[in-house]
Formats: C-alpha cells, structure tokens, sequence
C-alpha cells in the first residue's frame, strides 16, 4: 500500500482546490513568486539601470528617486533598488536555508523520538520544552557574537563574510528544531500502530522501509506547514541580528544590515529606512499568510479554528 | 498536585543549571579575552605579566573548574563587578530590570486590552468581514520586524510630526511623571503591537472552541441572549489556555524588548545585556543573560501553576 492514500493530506487535486480557494494564501504566494524572480534577476536589473551595486559615488549621496535610480541612492552614493535586490538573495537565502536545516533536524529527531519512545523520547520532550521557554534573542545575541576562531577555526574562515551566512542558518537550525520535532513526533505516534503499519511490520519490512513509506508521508503536512511557517520567522531573527551588527557582514548585506545605518540617518533620510524593513515585512506577512493558507488545505477538519 | 509543581520545580532548577554552563561556556567564546583589555591600556605590561595575572585569576584552568568556582561565587550572590560600569553587576542590573518591567507590563496590559475584545468580536463571526481584518492585522503584527516597526514610529511622531521624543527615559534636567511618560510612549506603543497579534490569534482561536462546548449549546437553547452566553459561559474558559499563552510569551516578550530598547535607547535590561555583550562586559553579561533566563523559566512555572488551578478538568487527567 502506498502511504500516500492514508492520512491528513488528501489528494493533490483536493489540496490545490482547497488552497486556491484562500485568497489571502493565493495573492501571497504570487508576491513571493513576485520577489524572488526579481531577486533572482538582480544583476539583470543592475545592468538594465546600468549601476554596479557596490560602486561608491560620493557625490551622488542621497539623491531622490529618478529614472537612472528609482528609489534613489544610498549614504554612499549606491542605487537602492539594485541594493535591495541583492540583498534579498541574502536574505531569502538565510530564509529558506535555515528554515529547511531547522526542519530536518526536527525531522530526524521527532521520527526517532516517536519511534524508540522510552528515554530518548522523555529527554527529547524536556529538551524541546525548555528550548522554547528560552528567552531567545539574547541567546541568539550570544551565538552570533561567539569568535569562531576560539573554537579552532582558521580566521578567514571564521571572519569571512560568507561564514556569516552559513553562521546565521546554523544558529537559527539549532534553536528552530523543536517546533517540527514536536508535530513530527505526534504524528509518528498517531500512525505507529495503525493498521497499514503493522500490517507492514507482520509482513516483515525492515524498519527503515517503515519509516520512509508509511511514517514520513504521512508526517509531511505538519512540516510542510510549520516549515512555510518558520521560514518568516528565520528572515526575521536574521534581519534582527544584522540590524544590530552581529549576522551578516560586509561586503555582503542582506535586508537587515540595510538599515543598521538608517537610524542614525533617520532624520536627514527617512526613506533609506522605509524599504528594507517594507520588504522584510512583506516577504514574512506572505509566507505567514501562505503557511496559514497551506495549513487549511492539508487540514480541513481545524480550519474552522484558524 | 504538590508533587508534580514540586517535579517542575525541580526540572526548572536543572534546566537553569545547565543554561548557566552553557552561557558560561558561551561568554568565555566571545571575542576579545578580559586580561588583554585589562593591559591594553598600558603599554609596560609585559606577556609575562599577561600570563601571571591569568594564572591568578584562574584564567589558564580548564572550562569545567572555572565554571564551579564561578557558580560557587554565584550561589553566594557574589556575580562579580561590571567592567563597563565599575560597580557590581547587580547593582547596574536593578534599576534597568525595573524600567524594562515597566515597559514589559504595560505593553502586556494594552496588549490584553486589545487582543481579548478583539479576539471574541473575531470569533463570534468566523470568516465574517470583521474576522477576515482582524486576522490580517494580528499577522500584520506578529510579521512585522520589531526594528523596523520602532524606526517607523520615530519617524513618524518624532522626526515627521515632532510630538514625542525619539529616544531615551528622561529629559535632561527633567525627571518629572509626565516627562517620563512621554518618553514611554513610542516604545510601549512599539512592543504592544508586536504582542497583541500573538494574543489575538489565541483569543479567538481558544474562544471559537469555548463556543462550540455542549453548555453553550444548551444556553443558545434555554433563550440565553449572545452577549450573555459570551461573556458568562464561554469566556471563563477560553480565558484558560489564554492565561496560559500569556505566561509562556515572556521569553519573546523580553527578545522584543531588547530590540524596542536598543532601537529607543531605553535603559533596560534588553539594551543591558546588548551594551555588555558587545563591550566586553562578561560578568554583566553573564548576570543579565542569566537572570533573563531564570524570569522566563519562572513565568513559565507560574504558567503552570495557574493552569492547574483554573482548570480542574487537568486533574482527573494526572
């Protein structure tokens, strides 16, 4: 028996019908489409405006919103939209990246939690609940600040500012499991002993196979859902931590490091401040909306609820 | 009862015990190392001098020996001074702690203030006009970066309008309430809308399934009128899991207030723990992280203990 015919999920058909039938998680996913394309086209738009994004033209500081530069320049002279779009691979990067490590993590560890039961499932469980009653940004604070170098690492390896990137989504990952290993491990639990499953078991399927034909499938809705869900909160701590200078580090910039000098320059240019955060706004509402969105298509019974 | 609060205790206790190994661990890995700051302002110290000092500090034993005796100096309330501030760590932590309750309490009161009438007009007509824009801007309010919602706030009433000022806890010269207050304003207004959304979202969720119990059912039946029906059966109970989730959101209330703080330059324990971790200050970091730690734990336990005693359904269930 294929395992996709088994619980939450429903058809494909269903789940689209369902999910196009939410206007908010439609129009969200469209201006997610939206972002990233253009992201993606980043140098393209560079070369269309013909801006280099990290040329430094001192005479050309603060200018407002022109054809050459439609929404300006920078406190150093460089073209803000172009600016935007780059960083925006940053941080959509960091986004999905750590969303999607924190998940596999939770994941593994929520199917075996849910499988074994017994000590590792209680250790598991108290684990998770005292990562979530962390107060977590000074935590994260402390991550972001720790000198890799201390722990043996080479220096340009440790102080580089692709580190930085990779630094951040490892942070987020270890912080962010506890969510998906929760809904991971209920939903192993709920369909350990069902029928399909023992009936496999009695036919003599190794466990391995177990788990990837009957267990994973049928814990895949909830992940797919917290992970769409996470992936906002991930772009928010990141943008956080680079607004305070401990994410990402030049020359690279995400959103977030955009406005790190905005606020000193708030008063002589509060436009410089409005965009980044409007775009990290955006791009966290939409994939929250969508996760909603996603969350009543794969799960009809509680939509009442959200 | 008493014996699983006394369980709970216990795994509070332990949890805290390990989170101060860990931020201790963590701290001794920040950049910058505390006998060279010490040295760097005068030049004829000498490596010799370096190492001596750190053998007498205990600086050249093992992590696990430095962790106990720190935590030996701790249990006797001796955290050690604040580097930045000259004056020991609690002494610089007290009145920042009270000013980020302040802050914290009062964003949580207009929070509450907002999300429960908001969250039970949402509930009573789900999918309905006012349900489908109280739901957006609840996702409004918890997407929004915390940053960014203060810096438009300074933008608009400090630098645009001009009202209130953009930052700090008092005018110089000027301590007075109403100055104060002024001062509390945008930061208040900042954390109270991150959180309500959070809480609206609870509210309705939890008073949607509070209207669908049987009693509720069989008060609609007997003639009972809805504003009756509402605020006498059904809000007692979807105010349970609500006391609940409130208790539970310290943490993420005290992570937004250290961004409120720093954006507003609000002397509380948020931008505390932020000046002293980037200042080197690893005592005072240590402190504050822990302490944060040690509320939040605590509020989390009080979760706990009011749950168990507004809901004599959990006792059947132990």
């Amino acid at each position: 028996m294929r395992a996709s015919e088994t619980l939450a999920s429903g058809r494909p058909a269903g789940l689209l019908r369902r999910f196009r039938r939410r206007p908010a998680a439609v129009a969200s996913l469209c201006v997610l489409v939206a972002i990233g394309i253009l992201c993606l086209a980043a140098p393209l738009v560079a070369r269309l405006l013909g801006t280099d994004p990290e040329a430094i033209d001192l005479l050309g500081r603060f200018r407002p919103p022109s054809l050459a530069h439609p929404l300006g320049t920078d406190e150093l002279g460089r073209d803000v939209l172009v600016r935007l779009l780059y960083g925006g691979r940053i941080s959509l990067l960091v986004g999905l990246g750590g969303a999607l490590a924190a998940s596999a993590i939770g994941v593994v560890i929520g199917i075996l939690a849910g499988w074994r039961g017994g000590l590792f499932d209680r250790l598991v469980m108290r684990v998770t609940d005292a990562v979530i009653a962390l107060p977590l940004l000074p935590l994260l604070i402390v991550l972001a600040a720790v000198d890799l170098a201390k722990l043996g690492l080479p220096a340009e390896l440790a102080g580089g500012a692709a580190a930085s990137v990779l630094r951040i989504m490892v942070i987020v990952a270890l912080f962010g499991w506890t969510t998906v290993a929760r809904l991971t491990r209920a939903a192993t639990l709920s369909v350990k002993n069902r029928e399909f499953v023992l009936a496999a078991r009695a036919l003599g399927a190794p466990p391995r196979r177990i788990l990837r034909a009957h267990i994973l499938p049928n814990v895949a809705a909830p992940v797919v859902v917290a992970t769409t869900l996470s992936v906002g909160n991930v772009i928010l701590a990141e943008s956080v931590l680079s607004f305070l200078g401990l994410g990402i580090q030049p020359p690279l910039a995400s959103w977030g490091t955009m406005l790190t000098n905005a606020q000193e320059l708030i008063f002589g240019a509060p436009a410089l401040a409005l965009w980044p955060g409007l775009l990290i706004f955006v791009t966290v509402l939409t994939f929250n909306l969508m996760g909603d969105g996603l969350q009543e298509a794969l799960d009809p019974r509680q939509s009442r609820h959200r | 009862m008493g014996r699983l609060l006394l369980r709970r205790g216990i795994e509070t206790l332990l949890v805290l015990l390990v989170m101060s190994f860990l931020i201790y661990a963590l701290i001794g890995l920040m950049p910058g190392d505390p006998i060279d700051l010490m040295l760097s302002a005068d030049p004829r110290f000498t490596t010799a001098d370096a190492a001596r000092l750190k053998a007498l500090y205990g600086l050249d034993r093992p992590l696990l020996e430095r962790y106990l005796r720190w935590l030996q100096r701790a249990l006797a309330g001796d955290f050690g001074y604040s580097r930045l501030y000259g004056q020991p760590v609690f002494a610089v932590i007290w009145p920042r702690l009270l000013n980020t309750l302040l802050l914290m309490g009062t964003s949580l009161l207009l929070a509450l203030l907002i999300a429960i009438p908001a969250g039970i007009l949402a509930a009573l007509r789900p999918r309905g006009p006012l349900d489908t824009l109280v739901n957006l801007l609840a996702f409004a309010g918890f997407s929004v970066p915390s940053f960014w919602l203060s810096l438009m706030l300074i933008v608009l009433f400090a630098v645009t309008l001009g009202w209130l000022p953009a930052g700090g806890v008092a005018s110089v010269g000027d301590g007075g309430f109403l100055d104060r207050l002024t001062y509390l304003v945008l930061p208040v207004a900042a954390l109270t809308l991150l959180t309500a959304g959070t809480f609206l979202r609870f509210v309705r969720a939890s008073m949607l399934e509070a209207l669908e119990e049987d009693h509720i059912r069989t008060a609609r039946a007997k003639g009972c009128g809805t504003a009756r029906i509402v605020l006498a059966h059904a809000l007692p109970n979807a105010m349970i899991p609500v006391v609940t989730v409130v208790a539970l959101h310290f943490g993420s209330l005290l992570s937004g207030a250290l961004v409120v703080e720093t954006v507003f330059s609000y002397l509380g324990m948020g931008k505390l723990i932020y000046d002293a971790i980037l200042g080197n200050d690893y005592n005072l970091a240590l402190a504050a992280l822990l302490l944060g730690t040690a509320l939040t734990l605590l509020a989390n336990l009080a979760a706990d203990i009011v749950y168990l005693e507004l809901d004599p359904r959990i006792h059947e269930s132990l």
